[in-house]
């Protein structure tokens, strides 16, 4: 079942055409990686799914995203509140300053209004047993989040994003300022949560691509090259300039 | 190899001795002030009023009490001022009326503070005819109103912008990621700014001479005059009496300690956000 359809995406930023004409189709409880070389416009197009690139001055967007049916760009949508169904993780952590812990965890939820503590602390512990934290952090949960390890940052942000339980979650380069022990917890959280989300990362990484992903999409400046599954995008792809790129000939 | 030791013993020297020279005057000013104001200093001049002339005893209590009051107005008036401008800056920074802001916002800073007091004089003590604590108070404000709103835009502009994307990525709208993620976050950097502004304000002479103007009883009135203790001191340094320029020592020793202990609650405060 398709849970994010992409038709015809267009992004720009002033003049520059930086995602061009891209439809893509992101069926329920996968993970998707999107790689390519930099500046292929992976980062934007992620950015267009949860309408957070229109938020830089001069960006623009066209086409359609259909979150389980509905037109996020439809008239009348506020972006707002597609972003609350839309998580995203970013490539530095993000923990914000001066909260605690368990703050940051349940700060999405708080703003919707939701303040019964008992259910609040029972959330806060599943997203951060979710994302692989609780064990480390449970006897410093009232520390603030700035105080754990750049790894530890990045699971808080995931279990961060969790907590408003979007149905689905981008990560921009997750992984890309972590160490290769924090990388691998990272990896392994989100086999984990492919059951009950829909991942869509944006990788330099190919082999972190190849390892996790079920689909793989191969971007060349803004185009979309080849999409398919990981498995043949990697050993059989259709086009020459996906092979030239993942066997390192280009890019 | 020698030579590159000598040339680094050489700056290391010229470093240590420069930062010396700024620091003997600091000293020296404190130790006189110190010397001659804790000598003078007793339980009398904090908690009493002046005596009349001739008489000797009495002290500045109404002046403490007025400082402490005259600032406290003054940051009413320009610390929410200063918060909201200093976000306005940093958070829009872009827009062209930030830009022009800034400048003004800067000019501020810049301007004497005698003509602050000239300001405040025509701005409020000619229509109401009357010198008053509520002139002091704006003529404070406007001092602490640039420090308070620099001081907040800088530490608002430490944020990474990713920090208000990730608001964003969570559903939050502006305001709330502006104020609940933002400011909250960065409250002791701005708490920081409020006192290091108070206590800039608390030492000023200039612009209360002719707003606040001063008096020699404990006043709570915002439009009759109020004394200070930078103007009382003022006032009793100048003056022929040895109990008054006694007592015009222990004053600034008192406020000494007053805004020595503001900035160091600054740096306390500072310490705990880091």
């Amino acid at each position: 079942m398709s849970v994010l359809k992409v038709e015809n995406l267009n992004a720009w930023f002033g003049d520059n055409h930086v995602v061009k004409n891209i439809s893509l189709d992101y069926k329920a409880n996968t993970i998707s990686a999107i790689i390519g070389p930099s500046g292929c416009g992976k980062s934007t197009f992620v950015r267009c799914l949860n309408r957070i690139h229109e938020e830089v001055p001069s960006a623009k967007v066209s086409g359609a995203v259909y979150l389980q049916g509905k037109n996020i760009y439809g008239p009348g949508v506020d972006a707002v509140t597609i972003r609350k169904n839309i998580g995203m993780v970013f490539q530095k952590p993000t923990p914000f300053p001066a909260m605690s812990v368990l703050d940051n965890v349940l700060v999405g939820l708080r703003f919707q209004g939701m303040c019964k503590k008992t259910t609040l602390m029972e959330i806060a512990e599943a997203c951060l047993k979710k994302a692989a934290l609780w064990d480390e952090v449970k006897d410093k949960l009232n520390q603030p989040g700035t105080s754990l390890s750049g790894g530890q940052q990045q699971r808080l942000c995931i279990a961060r994003t969790l907590a408003v339980n979007p149905p689905v979650l981008l990560m921009d380069e997750p992984t890309s300022a972590l160490d290769p022990i924090s990388t691998a917890k990272i990896e392994e959280l989100m086999d984990n949560l492919k059951n009950e989300y829909t991942v869509i990362i944006v990788t330099h990484n190919m082999q972190q691509a190849a390892r996790i992903a079920d689909y793989t999409s191969f971007f060349i400046l803004g185009d979309l090259i080849e999409h398919g599954p990981s498995s043949e995008i990697f050993t059989n792809p259709k086009n020459k300039k996906t092979e030239d790129y993942v066997t390192g000939r280009f890019g | 190899m020698i030579w590159r030791k000598t040339k680094n013993y050489f700056f290391i020297t010229i470093l240590t001795l420069s930062g010396i020279a700024v620091l003997i005057p600091l000293i020296l000013i404190i130790i006189y002030v110190i010397k001659m104001g804790f000598s003078s200093l007793n339980w009398q001049f904090i908690t009493h009023l002046p005596r009349p002339v001739g008489e000797s005893g009495g002290g500045m209590a109404h002046a403490i009490v007025g400082t402490l009051f005259l600032v406290g107005l003054g940051g009413i008036f320009s610390i929410p001022l200063g918060i909201m401008l200093g976000t306005y800056l940093s958070e829009f920074k872009k827009d062209k009326m930030a830009k022009f802001l800034r400048h003004t916002i800067d000019l501020f800073s810049g301007i004497p503070s005698i003509v602050i007091g000239i300001f405040a004089y025509i701005l409020v003590v000619i229509p109401f005819k009357h010198f008053s604590a509520l002139s002091g108070g704006v003529a404070l404000g406007i001092i602490i109103l640039p420090i308070v709103t620099r001081t907040t835009e800088e530490i608002l502009k430490l944020i990474p912008g990713t920090t208000r994307e990730a608001g964003l990525a969570l559903g939050l709208n502006r305001t709330k990621i502006i104020w609940h993620i933002l400011i909250k976050g960065s409250r002791a950097g701005i708490f920081t700014g409020i006192i290091l502004a108070t206590s800039r304000a608390a030492g000023e002479t200039a612009p209360l001479l002719f707003t606040a103007f001063g008096n020699s009883y404990f006043s709570f009135q915002l439009m009759q005059p109020m004394a200070s203790l930078p103007a009382q001191i003022y006032t009793y340094a100048i003056s022929p009496f040895a109990d008054w320029q006694r007592q015009a020592w222990a004053g600034s020793f008192v406020l000494i300690i007053i805004v020595l202990g503001l900035n160091l609650s600054a740096r306390f405060f500072m310490r705990q956000k880091s």
